[in-house]
């Protein structure tokens, strides 16, 4: 998802601006130097890189995909010009990055803002054509108790027809001629193969050519003058029904209209086909909407009051895991890293273990031990002496659960982030901290805790955005739930705002709803950039004090 | 929905246990086979061109096989099976097709069907008399508003499992099978998987349909309204049955058994009865226990009718090679030796008649197939989709006493009035 990777992008584009130092040797990629190792090297890279890049141009180009044609010839054009030219020489380093970050993450971004802002979902999936197309085949309808004929392809003058049997007497019709009788057909295996002054056309051909199988699949032969009879259409080219349509579409005026009961169907711009009694056929199409889906985010009463809830508790959740699992981590850091600890090396493996383990595995295991039911909920059994807890079936237990098994799977992350920390800062300054008499908490708030944030506060920044979407734990420990008694929409509790647009995009088999889920998403996007920015203005003041 | 993507990722131990107990299962596909079909007569040259199908793992060999029949009459077309998991099809295929980058030909369940209608992404398909020769809960599960959509292969559903050393029969009615549940003398005289707290409305829906409650008002020629039809007096008795059952009553349901634990539990013989589909028979196999499969007995007085799933192939509304395509499913998926190469390659319950009625010598499929008769195809409109949540979690609060029968009831149907519109 888009956001996850915008951080990272907040990120590199808040870093420091890389140092342009003036080379005074000229890089021996350059030009031809010594024995021309490095100018062969580049030489071969981008020959690679351009062969690539062509045959992604090709195949771009035989798909028709014009905006990944026209991104791709731009960064190859780029790539060629900054490596074979002797100007531009810190974009040589940067392009790849730059490319990457294009390609993977501005695009990302781009295009779920562009989702955003149309109504992009379920029922509005496709392009006008495409709602037409569908709705016109879904309403040709095969006429009820239609027998099915054995068919031929025929062909007279370049016109296209259909031969069938029925009940023994060969027919023979095409677009313009409804079917009638051909008297010296001949039939085998109750099968039309020879009609005098047609040509047959064998049903190989038909599949072997695609224009030809087109003008076969459009093609309707209708049974008699009256076209509400119905007409004859194939889909394989071997059998034959009776097919009638309802729909009749009018592409000047946009409408399609009811040849039944005489309903006009009128193409709105919320991207259907409405009656003028307010009745909508059910396959509509893509349309820019706007901003609507943010403000049904905010004002439709399904969405809004989870929101709100959700969001605080997703910050909850984001500052309580990395809070309580680093000060855990942190703790237990400061404990083994004093020498008089005997096997710190053993101690510390065995610390690392849950950090060892793949998260969602380990949160379906915990799924299991916190089971109400101490038969099966191991933690209930051992710990609680059989009493039935519910931990993931009330809201503020299963909060709390959550929080807890974060704590178990993220504290040997800080663990090793702190020992490292520890060991690197200098012995000086706090030999001359004792000296001055401070004693070990002084020591500890007034200089181990401000230089060891330097090192690990863009990490704890990190790790919140992590947390703030932290999926696969809520999805797999709790699913959401439980869920919210008082409201219809189907969220619970423990749902973050990642999980919550993962249930609202309907990927999971519901109706999807992806423009709404797009909109949430840049939500998201938004408030983890903001606090993230805010953040590592944070940091660079506290690197100024050390 | 849950459901369906659950089961999905229990294809692997249904692969398994029907093949166990098929017949031997020592039948390679018959590639060397002549198709029977109408075209061997102009087998001669074939059609050119190429098709793209998307299969998942386990149904990879089975789509193989059926693809090696077609390329010896027709070796010029290409078809090329592209594979994906199974839970991210639907969503792809809704993505991709109007891209116009889809498969022709995608393997998928007939309850995506509505969707996949409103989003204009699937064509019907026309398979002439052919149709008589499926089972009827088969076609009608792929018939939507009249028009038939796709070509069904395989159903699924769940029946009553019972341990042989334990008991000898299923009575007719729920109260008799209880009664005899607890005359074995086990831990529980039954269990079925409630998906914990979550709820699992699909495994429950026999004994639900035996109320006379069935999801959706059906027609009369089995096809779906989008009327609710769990309201009224047989959805309140449906759902006090729940509670009298649950756990604040008899105990015979519990929000603490999850599919593995009722597994489990009748696993190690702890209950005699349980209601589970094809794809837990393995498990019970490897925990050394003999079962038996019969219909689901009635609870309320009517025929217990569980969920009919159907498996079968969709055809792309964006494909290039429809006729193809067409030619393909129609001439060659459709006959019976295709459709046993495909349950020789993947077990499931065939939904060619002549094919289920060869397989059926198996008393474990015979089981399966004989409650399929039974049961309702699940349906397939795409206000399915928003029933699943309110349903589950209705019948799981119901179910653990978490609240009262009538008050949960009711705010189901609320919520799925609002809903649903």
């Amino acid at each position: 998802m888009s956001t996850e990777q915008s951080t990272t992008a907040v990120a590199t584009g808040d870093g420091a601006p890389p140092p342009t130092r003036q080379r005074v040797r000229e890089s021996h990629a350059r030009g031809w130097s010594g024995h021309g190792a490095g100018f062969l090297a580049k030489l071969a890279i981008m020959a690679l890189v351009n062969a690539l890049g062509v045959l992604a141009l090709w195949s771009a180009y035989l798909n028709g995909s014009w905006v990944i044609f026209g991104v791709l010839l731009a960064l190859l054009v780029v790539a060629d010009w900054v490596y074979f030219s002797k100007r531009p020489v810190p974009l040589k380093y940067l392009l790849p990055g730059l490319a990457f970050l294009v390609v993977f993450q501005l695009f990302t971004i781009g295009y779920t803002g562009y989702v955003a802002l149309t109504n992009y979902g379920t029922g509005h999936n496709g392009s006008q054509q495409q709602a037409v197309d569908a709705l016109l085949s879904q309403n040709e309808k095969k006429v009820p108790d239609s027998a099915t004929y054995p068919l031929t392809i025929v062909e007279q003058d370049g016109e296209l027809g259909f031969a069938i049997v029925e009940d023994g007497t060969a027919m023979v019709g095409t677009a313009d001629d409804p079917l009638s009788e051909a008297g010296d057909a001949t039939i085998t295996d109750g099968r039309v193969t020879g009609v005098p002054g047609w040509e047959v056309v064998p049903k190989n051909d038909v599949l072997s050519d695609p224009a030809l199988a087109d003008e076969v699949l459009a093609l309707r032969v209708p049974i008699s003058d009256d076209a509400a009879d119905g007409s004859i259409r194939t889909g394989d080219a071997t059998i034959g029904s009776v097919y009638r349509s309802v729909l009749e579409y009018d592409g000047s005026a946009g409408t399609l209209t009811n040849t039944d009961t005489g309903v006009v169907y009128h193409a709105t711009d919320e991207g259907q086909f409405v009656a003028d009694d307010g009745t909508a056929l059910p396959v509509g199409w893509r349309v820019f909407v706007g901003f609507e889906n943010f403000t049904k985010a905010f004002t439709d009463d399904t969405y809004s009051g989870p929101l709100l809830r959700i969001t605080v508790w997703t910050f909850v959740f984001a500052f309580f895991s990395v809070f309580v699992s680093f000060f855990v981590g942190l703790l237990l850091a400061l404990v083994y890293n004093d020498p008089r600890v005997r096997g710190r090396k053993v101690l510390r493996t065995l610390f690392i273990l849950p950090y060892a383990f793949p998260a969602f595995l380990s949160a379906l295991l915990w799924k299991g031990m916190l089971s109400a039911n101490p038969d099966y909920g191991i933690v209930n059994k051992l710990f609680f002496f059989g009493a039935r807890i519910e931990w993931l079936d009330d809201p503020t237990l299963a909060k709390v659960s959550l929080i807890l098994v974060n704590l178990w799977l993220s504290y040997p992350y800080w663990f090793l982030v702190c020992t490292g920390a520890l060991q690197s800062l200098p012995d000086d300054v706090q030999e001359a901290a004792r000296i001055d008499g401070a004693g070990v908490w002084r020591k500890f708030r007034s200089i181990t805790m401000p230089l060891l944030l330097v090192s690990t506060a863009p990490l704890l920044i990190a790790s919140f955005a992590f947390n703030f979407n932290n999926f696969t734990l809520i999805y797999m420990l709790t699913g959401g739930g439980p869920r919210f008694t008082d409201t219809s929409a189907t969220l619970g509790h423990t749902d973050i705002l990642i999980s919550m647009v993962y249930q609202i995009s309907g990927v999971a088999g519901g109706r999807a709803d992806y423009g709404l889920a797009a909109a949430l998403s840049i939500v998201i996007f938004v408030i983890i950039g903001v606090i993230s920015a805010l953040m590592f203005r944070r940091t660079r003041q506290l690197e100024e004090v050390s | 929905m849950r459901t369906t993507l659950f089961r999905a990722a229990a294809v692997a131990a249904a692969v398994t246990l029907l093949a166990a107990c098929g017949d031997g299962g020592s039948e390679t596909p018959p590639a060397s086979q002549e198709p029977t079909t109408a075209e061997t007569t102009e087998a001669a040259g074939g059609a050119t061109g190429s098709l793209t199908i998307w299969v998942d793992e386990n149904r990879k060999p089975a789509v193989q096989a059926a693809v090696d029949i077609y390329n010896e009459t027709n070796p010029d077309v290409t078809v090329e099976l592209v594979q994906k998991n199974f839970e991210d099809i639907r969503a792809d295929f809704l993505a991709q097709v109007p891209t116009g980058k889809g498969p022709d030909i995608t393997i998928g369940a007939h309850d995506w069907l509505g969707a996949l209608i409103a989003d204009g992404v699937v064509e019907p398909l026309d398979l002439g008399e052919k149709v008589d020769e499926f089972e009827t809960v088969a076609t009608q599960a792929f018939t939507y508003d009249g028009q038939m959509y796709g070509l069904p292969y395989a159903l699924e559903t769940v029946a009553v499992v019972r341990n042989t050393a334990l008991v000898d029969s299923t009575p007719d009615t729920w109260d008799d099978m209880i009664a005899m549940g607890k005359e074995a003398g086990t831990k529980y005289p039954f269990v079925i998987n409630t998906n914990g707290t979550t709820g699992d409305a699909y495994t429950y829906y026999g004994l639900q349909t035996s109320f006379g409650a069935p999801v959706f008002v059906q027609n009369d020629d089995g096809s779906y309204t989008t009327d609710i039809g769990m309201g009224g007096d047989e959805g309140f008795a449906f759902a006090d049955f729940l509670a009298e059952n649950g756990m604040k009553g008899e105990g015979n349901f519990s929000t603490d058994w999850t599919y593995d634990v009722a597994n489990e539990e009748f696993g190690k013989g702890n209950a005699p009865y349980t209601i589970a589909g094809p794809w837990a028979i393995q498990t019970y196999k490897d925990a050394g226990i003999d079962v038996a499969v019969d219909p689901i007995p009635s609870a309320g007085g009517e025929t217990a009718a569980p969920f009919v799933g159907v498996q079968g192939f969709y055809l792309s509304s964006q494909s290039q090679n429809k006729l193809v395509a067409n030619d393909f499913l129609v001439n060659y998926v459709a006959t019976p030796d295709v459709i046993k190469a495909l349950y020789d390659a993947d077990p499931r319950l065939p939904a060619m008649t002549s094919v289920a009625d060869e397989v059926a010598a198996d008393p474990i499929v015979a089981g399966f197939l004989a409650a399929s008769k039974n049961g309702a195809p699940m349906p397939s409109i795409p206000e399915m989709g928003d029933v699943w949540e309110y349903w589950n979690a209705a019948e799981a609060s119901i179910i653990s006493g978490s609240s009262s029968a009538k008050d949960a009831w009711t705010k189901m149907l609320a919520d799925l009035d609002a809903k649903l519109g």
